[in-house]
Order: structure tokens, then C-alpha cells, then sequence
């Protein structure tokens, strides 16, 4: 790191400045003066010292270090040119004439020098490629790496695929009922939600944003408990403290969803860290939209879990739309799957359409992120089939053929269930009677969810802290008064 | 044979006199837990009898210590004469064995302690490992316990206080440290968004037990980005706890506590305090001392004025006391200690005595902690002020860097003496001047 570096290449000088005459390298002094002065550390937030070779003095840096002077003045490469002055010992003046080296020693390792004048390219020539495994028509594509899954496997995952459809459109329908304040579907992303789910263990601790509902209900959140939530019932495992889709559940290890958006991506390499100090076998998942990647959330944790080596795994799903904003007014790089490259994270690019190709990377990347104590990035493609919320019409700023092209033959669904009827696992009469049934059990959980009274109010004081504070059940006390003597003042279907 | 007696936060203080000569002077020390800590060792009543002098008098002197838990009351002393061991903040002047400690020294041990008992506490911050700390606060701490448990980051405020959070849902207890509360603005989100109200949004599934510390408010010269008080924001947000500590004895207890604490913890010291020495008594060097959290301490008794303050701001008004003494005006100096939970019983009761109330702090004067503390006392003891409440802040510019300006945009000794005496309406009001 950049501080243990520091103390190296300051003990190095202070080293030389004893065996030999620095002095007159006015360099030197001026830079160890000023990290030694009285300014508060807190100012001093960047190292101003010129970076020194961590390597012997004495041996071979005459040659290497007047020839790096030598071509420092040559030609400007790397603008670092000036400070490898001070590599120099007091041998400026000899020059010679051995062959000289192609790199140079700098914090943070060798690099090889080029005579070239050329910047990195703006734009991508090649984009970085896809991982796939099942094609349109539900054939797998020959050659393709793939976890084998067995018939039991693929069955769950398609139902509860079919689940989370027909749950985010009843539920969505019921917003615009009136009977829920709010939705958010996974319309054209339940590939992601459930493939990733099923790779990963239940002791895997999710943080995810607000699309992965559907790993909630791989782990086995009911039907009934997501309606709770929904009309922040009595029965609502978040007391009706959040809007809806913030599920929660302790029992599942999926953190409660928080509208803050990429916040829980730091959060996920802090309990990854968690884990790699307790030698757990399990990681962290933590879900984020391309949107998200602009945060600097985002890039803190995954600078930082590169450098912790935390076992977290990073799922982006790249839907093409941050509400409105397109990917291309979110950024110009090729997508997220380079940004995790760029932080030392090994990452891929998956079709976030295709189930077993979601369903190997993740189990993959489960496997490395554990086995080697390293953070993986898996950037999905896909597209947001629906609209952002229900507080959103995409149909105006995006054209409605877009949308029905994707919601076509590309739906994750529909190409999933091509391949399970290839196997002859499914059919169209399991087909039906699946997405009926589950039909039926969503009108009975939301006109049960309906009827169950709200939390009481005890529970509006609750939880602020560990243990209730005085002021708070003084104020609780005070509240009660007032609603047993103004009874009219208060609504009459909310509980004491 | 008379008695008089003395009510503090966690400390009844009874003489006896009889005549002239023999005085037996009481002390029941009632400690208060704030978490479920170890407390095994700090068994019930332990009776010393121990021979003082006072004043060049000898005396008998009896201590009594109880441990109670959260809530209980003390017990009446002076039924009879109990062993003594004198507190050495409240009695000074006399000479038992007090150790000097920097408020630093204070610091590093209490992490110290608690990274040794526990094994979840860790460390996160800038500098805090292979520099030993921006101010040396997390000293010898590294080579103690390994870049594990002391994490040196990168420059992300958002992104180690956000991992810190994480790892706190997942268990951990972290200890992150800003280099100064100026810096903690970048990570603000988290903090209150992620760490303060995830108890209650998450309905009791996810609870956070993390401690961000640093510096806070103006050090010396450090100009306006490194010198805001941040105690009246964070003091505003409910699940969070802000403690402010003044002497070595607050920085250890209230650190501890801290750290033990399962709920998110501000703690704000001050850059100035760090050098600065106090006594600290043989408890408060125990390595299960714990202070109270949301219990302020009444620093000085006094009949006429009370004076609240925190921090830095302590140490000024104890020495305005002193001038006030001199002048005729005994002025109580409360040390709030913890801005979250206020204690208002205290701050009530010591207005009630007095009448008068002045109020000080280093931070902006609008919606400050000078307000809130006035308006709970309107609220709470309209009737027994004599005099409006005089808050003294600091201005409201952001802070100048030339020594001269700065000096004028904080509140000085001599504002605190000048307040008191127009509370008690012994000099010209400064509107009437103007």
C-alpha cells in the first residue's frame, strides 16, 4: 500500500543519505522537509516524493540510473522523467555505455518504457465478448462451458421464473388499482434473479438493490410475505416502516433493500471482509444497475475489495436504462465489465438472458471468490423489459417496438422454456396450470394482506435503537393520551 | 453534627461536621452500566478505610462502591460511615494515588482494551496503521494486532465508512476513524442512511454496532474546511448516539462505552485535547471502566449561573468560573458529554438550582446545540428562569485561517465571563451598547 511504500523508499534515502553525499541534491531535502514539517497530516493527503528504485544502490544503479537520466532528457516518457533525477547517485557525470534497460522501477512495479507519443483509444475497438450458453431457440451452442443441471434444477428455476412474472404483473396491476402505493417489476431480468440465486448457497449474504426480488423468493420468501411487505401489515417483517418492494429477511440473509441507490455495494465488501476474517465458506452478492456503476460507491468498493481480497462478488445488471438516462449518457466505456478489469477484479460478461449461462458464471465466480479470497464482477446484459416503477412510462423516451422486441422471443422466459420442453421436462399443460395456480394464490395473499389490521402504534417508536430511550416512551406515553382523549382525531383502523 | 449533600450523575458526596474538628466525609460512587459488559469483577460494596487530609486536617474518610444496573437509583448514604476512596476529577486536591494521562494516551488505551477483549473490534481509516494514526491516537496498535484488525485504506471516506457499515451488519464491531469530522461529510450518507436508521427500517433485523471517530471543530489555523462542529447535525438524527469527551477520564469511558454500545456511535474529540494531560483515577485506568452514555457531568458546582459545554469549550468555562468566583458569581460548569441523548435532567435541574443559563460551543450559532439545550429548558423550567438564555457560539462565517480573525470567530474565555455577567444582569447588555 501506499503508506508501507512511503516508509520504504524514505528509509532508502535516509539510508543513502548516510553512506553517501545526497546533499547537493537539493531533491532530497526539500522533500524529506516538508513530510517532517508542521503541516497537520491531514493536509499532506498526497505524497509529493519522487518515487525511488526499492532496490540495492550500490551494484547496479550507476549503470541503470544514468541511463534512465540519460534518456529522461531524451525523450518525455512518462513525465516522470525529472524525478528520476534523484535515482541518480553522485554519479551524474559518468555515463555509460552498457546496454541499457527497458524498464524501470517505479511504486508499484516494473513498467516497460516505449519511445512512443500515443494516448490509449477513446474509442472501443472491440468490445469485450459475451458469455453464452443457450441460444434463442433454446439450444445449447456447441462447445459452450456450462455447469450440467439436473431436471429438478431446471424445473424450479423455470417455475419460479413464471412466479416472479406473474407476481411482478398482478402486483403492478394492483398499484394501479390503488391498493399498493408502489411497485417496481423484474420484467425481462428474472434470468438474472433466479439463475443467480441458484448458484449461490443460502449462508451467501445478498445485498441487493431493487430489481432481485426474485432472489427472495428462490430462497424461499412466500407469496404471502411479499404482499405483507407490500400493504405494511401487522405481519410485515419491516413493521411497516419501509415503502413497498424494501424487502427484507434476516431468516434469508438478504439485507433489507434501502433506496439509497449503490450504497450497498461497500456495504457488501464490509461483510465479505466479515466473513474472510471468520474463514467462512460463503461470500457476499451484491446487485447494482449500470446506473449504479456511475456512484462512487461503486468504485470504492471495488478498488478496495481488489485491495482487501474480500470474497465478494459483484452482479451488475447492465439493463440498458437508468430510468431514462440510456447507457450511452451513463458512460462511454465498454460497459462495467472493463471497469472491474480496471481495478484489478476478474470479471466477465454474460447474456443476462440466457439461464445457464447466469447460472455457471455464478457458480464460477462463487467458487474463485471463496477458494482464492478475491472479489468477481459478472456484468449481465439484459434489457428492462418494463417500466422503471410504477411511477414511470418508458413508452416516453423510448419507442414501444424496442420494448415488444424484448418482450419477445429475446424474454429470458420464453427462451428458458424453449429448452426445458427440448428436454422434455415441461409442458403446455404444466405450463398453465403453473401460472394458475400461482394466479390464484396471489389474489388470496393481496386480499388477505388487504384485510390484516396495520402495526400498531408502539411499533412507530421501536427499533430506533437497541433499547428504547426515555424520550421516546415518554413521547410514545404522551401520544396514547392524546389518542384516548381526541379518539376522533385519530383514524380508527390503526391498532394502539 | 451537620450534614451536607451533594448530587452528582453517578456520585453522592455527605460531611459530616461536627464542631470544628472531626469531619468524615462519605462518597458512595454508584456506577452506571450502559451495555451488557463484563462486569463480574466489579463486585458489590467494597469497604476501605483509609485516613485523608484535607486542608491539613486529618480525617476519616470512607468509600462505598456500588454497582448498580441501568436505572437504579443510589442508595441514601450517610446512615453510616462508609469507606472512601476519593474521585479524583471532583477532588483534586486531594493527594491519593492519581495518575496524569494525555486524552491521546486515553484513547489509545481504551482501543487498545477493548481490541483485546474483543476480537470483532477492528480499526479502519486513513493512516491509522503504518503512520500509527494521523494524530498517533491508534499508536503501536498495527504491531499489536496486525493490518487485520488495523486497516489502513484508501482515500474513500464513502467507501470505508460504506464497508464499515457492511461488515458492522455482518457482525463486526469497527471503529472507523475520520481524519477530521470535516472529511466525514463525504460519508455522510452512510452514516445516517446506512447506519443510523437501519435498525428501524430493517425492524430490528439488522443492527449496526459501529463507532465513527475523530477530531472535530477548529483546531489551530486549519482554516474553514477543517474546522465546522459537526455535533448539532449529527445530534439531530435519531439512531445515531454523539458523544463529545473532555478529559482523559470522558475519553476512555465514553470510548469504551462506545465501542460496547449496539448502536451507531459518533464520537467527537477534539484536535487540541489530544496533548492536553488530566488526572485520571486508579477506576478509570480498570480495563472494564465504562461511563454512561447520556449522562452529563456537573464539572463544577455553583449556585448562581449554570454554564453548559462540551469539549474544548469545558476547559474555557471552568477558568471563566474561576474569574466569576473572583467577582462574586458562582457559576455551575455542566460537561454534557453526550450531545445524543441530551441530558436534559441534569441541565433542568442544575437551572433550577441557579435560574441563569448560559450556554457554549465552537459551532455555528444557528440551530446549534446552544438552541436545543435552550429550548428544553423553556420547555421544561420556564418558570424558574430569572434571565433569558445567553448562547455563545461560534461566528457565523465560515472559519478564517489568519490567527487574529480566528481568534475573534470563537468564543473566548472572556465571552464566557462577559455572558455570565449579563445573565445575572451585572453589566450593560451589548444591544443597549450598540
Amino acid at each position: 500500500m501506499a503508506s508501507s511504500y512511503f516508509s520504504k523508499s524514505k528509509a532508502l534515502i535516509m539510508q543513502n543519505l548516510k553512506s553517501r553525499k545526497f546533499l547537493t541534491l537539493g531533491f532530497v531535502n526539500r522533500t524529506s522537509s516538508v513530510t517532517t514539517s508542521q503541516f497537520p497530516p491531514h493536509l499532506i493527503k498526497t505524497i509529493s516524493f519522487p518515487p525511488l528504485p526499492a532496490r540495492n544502490y550500490e551494484s547496479s544503479s550507476r549503470i541503470n540510473s544514468s541511463i534512465a537520466f540519460a534518456r529522461c532528457f531524451a525523450s518525455v516518457s512518462g513525465g516522470r522523467g525529472a524525478h528520476t533525477a534523484t535515482s541518480v547517485s553522485d554519479d551524474v557525470d559518468q555515463f555509460c555505455t552498457e546496454s541499457p534497460s527497458q524498464e524501470v522501477d517505479f511504486p508499484g512495479g516494473k513498467v516497460k518504457f516505449t519511445p512512443k507519443l500515443t494516448f490509449t483509444s477513446k474509442t472501443i475497438e472491440e468490445r469485450v465478448p459475451c458469455y453464452r450458453v443457450l441460444n434463442e431457440n433454446g439450444d445449447l451452442i456447441i462447445d459452450s462451458d456450462s455447469v450440467e443441471i439436473s431436471k429438478e434444477l431446471a424445473v424450479k428455476m423455470y417455475t419460479d421464473m413464471v412466479t416472479l412474472q406473474v407476481m411482478d404483473t398482478i402486483f403492478y396491476e394492483a398499484q394501479r388499482q390503488g391498493r399498493i402505493s408502489f411497485y417496481l417489476t423484474a420484467i425481462g431480468e428474472e434470468a438474472i434473479n433466479i439463475a443467480s440465486a441458484a448458484a449461490l448457497n443460502i449462508n451467501d449474504f445478498v445485498f441487493p438493490q431493487y430489481r432481485e426480488a426474485g432472489v427472495l423468493l428462490w430462497r424461499g420468501f412466500t407469496l404471502q410475505e411479499f404482499a405483507n411487505q407490500l400493504f405494511g401489515n401487522k405481519y410485515d417483517y419491516g413493521k411497516g416502516r419501509q415503502m413497498p418492494i424494501h424487502y427484507g429477511s434476516k431468516k434469508l440473509n438478504y439485507i433489507t433493500v434501502a433506496s439509497t441507490v449503490a450504497t450497498q455495494v461497500p456495504h457488501a465488501v464490509g461483510a465479505a471482509y466479515s466473513m474472510k476474517m471468520e474463514k467462512k465458506d460463503s461470500c457476499t452478492v451484491t446487485y447494482f444497475g449500470d446506473g449504479g456503476s456511475s456512484t462512487g460507491d461503486f468504485h470504492a468498493a471495488l478498488n478496495f475489495a481488489a485491495v482487501m481480497e474480500a470474497p465478494v462478488i459483484f452482479f451488475c445488471r447492465n439493463n440498458g436504462w437508468a430510468i431514462s438516462t440510456p447507457v450511452r449518457d451513463q458512460f462511454r466505456s465498454d460497459g462495467i465489465v472493463v471497469k472491474g478489469n480496471a481495478y484489478g477484479v476478474p470479471s466477465i460478461r454474460v447474456d443476462g438472458n440466457d439461464v445457464l449461462a447466469v447460472y455457471s458464471a455464478v457458480h464460477q465466480a462463487r467458487k474463485m471468490a471463496i477458494q482464492e479470497q478475491t472479489p468477481v464482477l459478472i456484468e449481465a446484459l439484459t434489457y428492462r423489459a418494463g417500466h422503471h416503477s410504477t411511477s414511470d412510462d418508458s413508452t416516453k423516451y423510448r419507442s414501444l417496438d424496442e420494448i415488444e422486441w424484448w418482450r419477445g422471443d429475446q424474454n429470458p422466459v420464453k427462451r428458458f422454456r424453449k429448452f426445458i420442453e427440448n428436454k422434455g421436462w415441461w409442458s403446455e399443460e404444466a405450463e398453465s396450470e403453473h401460472r394458475s395456480n400461482i394466479r390464484k394464490q396471489l389474489s388470496q395473499a393481496i386480499q388477505a394482506a388487504e384485510r390484516v389490521e396495520k402495526p400498531s402504534i408502539g411499533d412507530l417508536f421501536s427499533d430506533v435503537y437497541d433499547a428504547s430511550p426515555k424520550n421516546l416512551r415518554e413521547q410514545e406515553s404522551f401520544l396514547r393520551k392524546n389518542i384516548e382523549k381526541h379518539a376522533r382525531d385519530y383514524p380508527t383502523d390503526v391498532p394502539l | 453534627m451537620s450534614k451536607q449533600t451533594y448530587e452528582e450523575p453517578y456520585l453522592n458526596f455527605s460531611i459530616f461536621i461536627k464542631g470544628d474538628r472531626h469531619q468524615v466525609v462519605v462518597l458512595t460512587i454508584r456506577r452506571l452500566w450502559s451495555t451488557s459488559a463484563s462486569s463480574s469483577h466489579l463486585a458489590a460494596d467494597r469497604k476501605v478505610l483509609k485516613p485523608l487530609r484535607v486542608k491539613g486536617e486529618k480525617m476519616w474518610g470512607f468509600i462505598r462502591q456500588e454497582v448498580g444496573a441501568r436505572g437504579l437509583s443510589a442508595l441514601v448514604s450517610g446512615k453510616y460511615v462508609q469507606s472512601l476512596r476519593p474521585v479524583a476529577a471532583t477532588m483534586r486536591h486531594y493527594s491519593s494515588a492519581t495518575k496524569e494521562m494525555t486524552v491521546r494516551d486515553a484513547l489509545n488505551s481504551a482501543l487498545d482494551e477493548e481490541m483485546a477483549a474483543d476480537p470483532n473490534v477492528f480499526i479502519m481509516g486513513e493512516e491509522v496503521g503504518e503512520y500509527q494514526g494521523a494524530y498517533k491516537i491508534s499508536k503501536g496498535l498495527l504491531d499489536k494486532y496486525g493490518p487485520e484488525r488495523v486497516v489502513d485504506t484508501p482515500i474513500t471516506e464513502a467507501g470505508f465508512a460504506g464497508i464499515g457499515v457492511g461488515s458492522a451488519y455482518h457482525g463486526l464491531r469497527p471503529v472507523i476513524e475520520f481524519m477530521t469530522f470535516n472529511f466525514s461529510m463525504q460519508a455522510i450518507d452512510h452514516i445516517i442512511n446506512s447506519a443510523a436508521k437501519s435498525n428501524y427500517m430493517s425492524a430490528g433485523q439488522i443492527n449496526v454496532p459501529i463507532v465513527f471517530r475523530g477530531p472535530n471543530g477548529p483546531a489551530a489555523g486549519v482554516g474553514a474546511q477543517h474546522s465546522q462542529c459537526y455535533g448539532a447535525w449529527y445530534g439531530a438524527i435519531p439512531g445515531l448516539k454523539v458523544l463529545v469527551p473532555y478529559s482523559s477520564e470522558d475519553a476512555r469511558g465514553l470510548l469504551k462505552a462506545a465501542i460496547r454500545d449496539p448502536d451507531p456511535v459518533v464520537f467527537l474529540e477534539n484536535e487540541l485535547l489530544y496533548g492536553e494531560s488530566f488526572p485520571v483515577s486508579a477506576e478509570a485506568l480498570d480495563s472494564s471502566f465504562c461511563l454512561p452514555i447520556g449522562k452529563a457531568k456537573i464539572e463544577r458546582e455553583g449556585k448562581d449561573i449554570t454554564i453548559t459545554a462540551f469539549s474544548k469549550m469545558v476547559g474555557y468555562a471552568l477558568k471563566a468560573a474561576e474569574i466569576l468566583e473572583k467577582e462574586g458569581i458562582s457559576a455551575e460548569v455542566i460537561n454534557l458529554r453526550s450531545i445524543r441523548p441530551l441530558d436534559r435532567d441534569t441541565i433542568n435541574a442544575s437551572v433550577r438550582k441557579t435560574n441563569r443559563l448560559v450556554t457554549v460551543e465552537e459551532g455555528f450559532p444557528q440551530h446549534g446545540i446552544g438552541a436545543e439545550i435552550c429550548a428544553s429548558v423553556v420547555e421544561d423550567s420556564f418558570g424558574y428562569l430569572d434571565a433569558p438564555v445567553e448562547r455563545i457560539a461560534g461566528a457565523d462565517v465560515p472559519t478564517p485561517y489568519a490567527a487574529n480573525l480566528e481568534r475573534s470567530a470563537f468564543p473566548q474565555i472572556e465571552d464566557i465571563v462577559r455572558a455570565a455577567k449579563r445573565v445575572c444582569y451585572r453589566s450593560v447588555p451589548m444591544a443597549a451598547t450598540a
